[in-house]
């Protein structure tokens, strides 16, 4: 009901000004056209964009381009992942003249935005996400995702030295590979400081459910785990949790330290800015975008928080190192000889995968050491 | 923090202090709804009034610096939801169900227009008391932090279940709620005595909605609520319009909902999404026993819509 409130608004906006204005845009309208610099952006969220998780990553991403020039910013928030959004776009191409739209949510893609590309051939929309394919969908769509799962094991390295108990705590929303080589992450960085650490996740089963996040970050607490991550919409709620019961925190999607500045290990985040930037930079340049673009830390799509005042000696000099290692690119978190927690041989001695590595799209266990299961 | 492995008893822990920390809501909620309906109304809009109170007692509670204005603010702005209800619903032909699924959307909508600045300030706390510390083992500890609100909540709905028989206000709502043509005949007036009753709902419904955002999970989102309000306005029907049945329902939903984190952090990993679906399938499961297709639900208010 809000975005519909939203149109309406927006709508009414428009036509007053249009008509306030008339005489003034029909003789300036040629002019701002030949402008080549002059374009909207728009950009469409699922969630409210100040989440403290996926929402606010992607809006701290739109905000770094409010000050290039001839760059105006549309935005839309709480857009749910049904026929709403189209008329998100519609209305965002219609009435702002948007000539590029990121539509940050899994659920847009398809149909909605595929419907969107047929309707409007001229305007460019990319879509976060790997979905993209070259075969399948319309050249004026296109993907952009960033590899995470590294600044998860950073996470678990920093996880790691800092846990006493030797028990780390992860709260998920659904056994996805993202998520799952988001976990399997974690442990291994965790395990690279010790191989007895474990790591107990307990799935809510929705991207967004406040209480029972809370209810299952209090249940790892209970369980002994000292360090909690998570993978859920909004981490706000697990971090202010855990640092509640006096457990460490690491964060994932933004920089949670204002929650809980003691316990805020570090965190794995978005830099979408990058990403952002180099769309519009395109865009005001007149060359082509691209349509299917991904990076890692490396990259400079994923940033490390910075390191809380928890964090010991050894720890810091160990993600110095592990970051540096990175950087240079090559970095392999799956690597063998590495087993799942039911005893199945998922990568053999020798066997490597990178971050771009294919095979990791279709994750479908958890590595020994995580107490959990995919179903 | 001091580590203490406690193995299995976890799960019993967890669906105790569950109980406790997730059912207040639901207390309050229900309790409220449990009011208005026996009143010989429907409010479904208390899902919105939650999330309006949640949304005002955490930014009252930023601006004064202190939890305490925060709730009574919360239930002051339920008590307007309520009476608005209550003043829409005494014109005739007008649905209460109708007006309570807008007043729903409505609450929710005003809550996150007025709430987006209060997402990132940080609110003082309620009060728990802690009734665990005869214990050194910190679960034990942690999950008998029991607020204040909960047991307020237990006292209420105690305090209704006396007042619904023994008072002459607890008969009044009640002949209300029978029959609106015996209340006449007794001089009272129904419309005032309803528009009353989702008043104190309302207010009821806002504290509950304090509780969310004041202390578990303690902070102001969009999505605090994910559906709790309407779930206790369904707890209303379990519970056969009984206070004390509003708690035993609010308690047993509060536990179970604890039961799917508990029995993954012990390593039950099988099978979560049926865990977390326990709390409804326990819901149909007595529907079904104690329904009947020759008489009404017993104890259902007569003048309820969905009854007559």
């Amino acid at each position: 009901m809000t975005d519909r409130f939203m149109l309406n608004r927006r709508q009414l906006l428009k036509t007053s000004a249009a008509g306030a204005v008339l005489g003034l845009v029909s003789a300036s309208f040629p002019i701002s056209r030949a402008f080549a610099a002059a374009a909207t952006v728009g950009f469409i969220y699922v969630g409210p964009k100040d989440d403290y998780g996926y929402n606010q990553a992607h809006a701290e991403g739109a905000a770094s381009l409010k000050g290039i020039e001839g760059i105006s910013i549309v935005e839309e928030e709480n857009v749910p992942e049904t026929v709403d959004v189209q008329k998100t776009m519609e209305s965002m191409i219609n009435l702002d003249g948007a000539s590029l739209i990121f539509p940050t949510s899994f659920g847009y893609f398809d149909p909605h935005m595929l419907a969107m590309c047929a309707k409007f051939p001229d305007v460019q929309f990319r879509h976060c996400g790997g979905m993209w394919s070259k075969d399948k969908h319309p050249m004026n769509a296109g993907s952009y995702f960033g590899y995470i799962g590294m600044g998860q094991y950073l996470n678990g390295v920093v996880a790691g030295h800092t846990s006493k108990s030797k028990k780390l705590g992860f709260v998920a929303a659904k056994p996805i590979p993202q998520v799952l080589l988001n976990i399997n992450s974690f442990l291994l960085g965790a395990r690279s400081v010790d191989p007895t650490i474990t790591c107990q996740v307990i799935f809510t089963g929705e991207w967004s459910l406040a209480v029972k996040e809370a209810e299952a970050t209090n249940a790892l607490v209970d369980q002994g785990a000292d360090v909690i991550t998570c993978h859920v919409d909004s981490p706000k709620v697990v971090v202010e949790t855990a640092a509640g019961r006096g457990a460490f925190v690491c964060g994932y999607h933004a920089n949670q330290s204002p929650l809980a500045p003691e316990k805020y290990l570090t965190g794995a985040e978005w830099n979408w800015a990058k990403v952002y930037k180099m769309f519009v930079d395109n865009l005001v340049a007149g060359t082509p975008l691209p349509n299917f673009t991904r990076g890692g830390l490396a990259d400079g799509f994923v940033k490390m928080s910075p390191l809380g005042p928890a964090v010991g000696e050894a720890a810091r000099k160990q993600f110095d190192g592990t970051l540096a290692e990175m950087m240079k690119g090559g970095f392999s978190v799956i690597k063998g000889p590495l087993k799942s927690n039911k005893g199945v041989v998922v990568a053999t001695q020798g066997q490597a995968f990178v971050e771009t590595a294919i095979e990791l799209e279709s994750m479908d266990y958890l590595v020994e050491g995580v107490v959990g299961s995919t179903a | 923090m001091d580590a203490t492995d406690i193995g299995l008893w976890g799960v019993p822990l967890a669906i105790l202090g569950g109980a406790i920390r997730v059912s207040t809501p639901f207390i309050f909620v229900s309790l409220g709804e449990a009011i208005t309906e026996r009143s010989g109304r429907i409010n479904l809009g208390l899902e919105g009034t939650l999330v309006f109170g949640a949304m005002t007692a955490y930014a009252v509670a930023v601006m004064t610096n202190s939890p305490w204005p925060g709730l009574l603010a919360a239930a002051a702005a339920g008590l307007c939801f309520g009476l608005f209800h209550g003043w829409i619903c005494k014109f005739s032909k007008v649905n209460d169900i109708a007006i309570g699924i807008a007043l729903m959307l409505f609450g929710s909508g005003l809550a996150f227009f007025f709430g987006k600045p209060f997402i990132k300030p940080k609110a003082p706390n309620l009060p728990a008391i802690p009734f665990g510390a005869w214990s050194d083992i910190p679960q034990v500890q942690a999950a008998l932090d029991v607020n204040v609100l909960f047991l307020i909540g237990a006292a209420l709905s105690l305090v209704l279940w006396w007042a619904f028989r023994n008072t002459r206000a607890g008969l009044i709502v009640r002949v209300v709620g029978d029959s609106s043509d015996a209340a006449r005949a007794m001089g009272l007036n129904p419309n005032r005595v309803r528009l009353l009753a989702t008043g104190v709902g309302g207010a009821l419904a806002g504290i509950g909605g304090a509780y969310l955002s004041l202390y578990y999970p303690g902070s102001w989102t969009e999505r605090i609520s994910s559906g709790q309000g309407l779930m206790a306005v369904a707890l209303v029907i379990f519970a056969r319009w009984n206070p004390l049945g509003c708690f035993a329902a609010a308690l047993l939903f509060g536990g179970a909902g604890a039961l799917g984190p508990a029995l993954q952090s012990v390593g039950v990993t099988q099978g979560y999404y049926l865990f977390y679906a326990a709390p409804y399938i326990l819901t149909l499961v007595i529907m079904i026993a104690t329904s009947s297709p020759t008489r009404s639900l017993a104890g259902a208010p007569g003048e309820l819509s969905i009854t007559k």
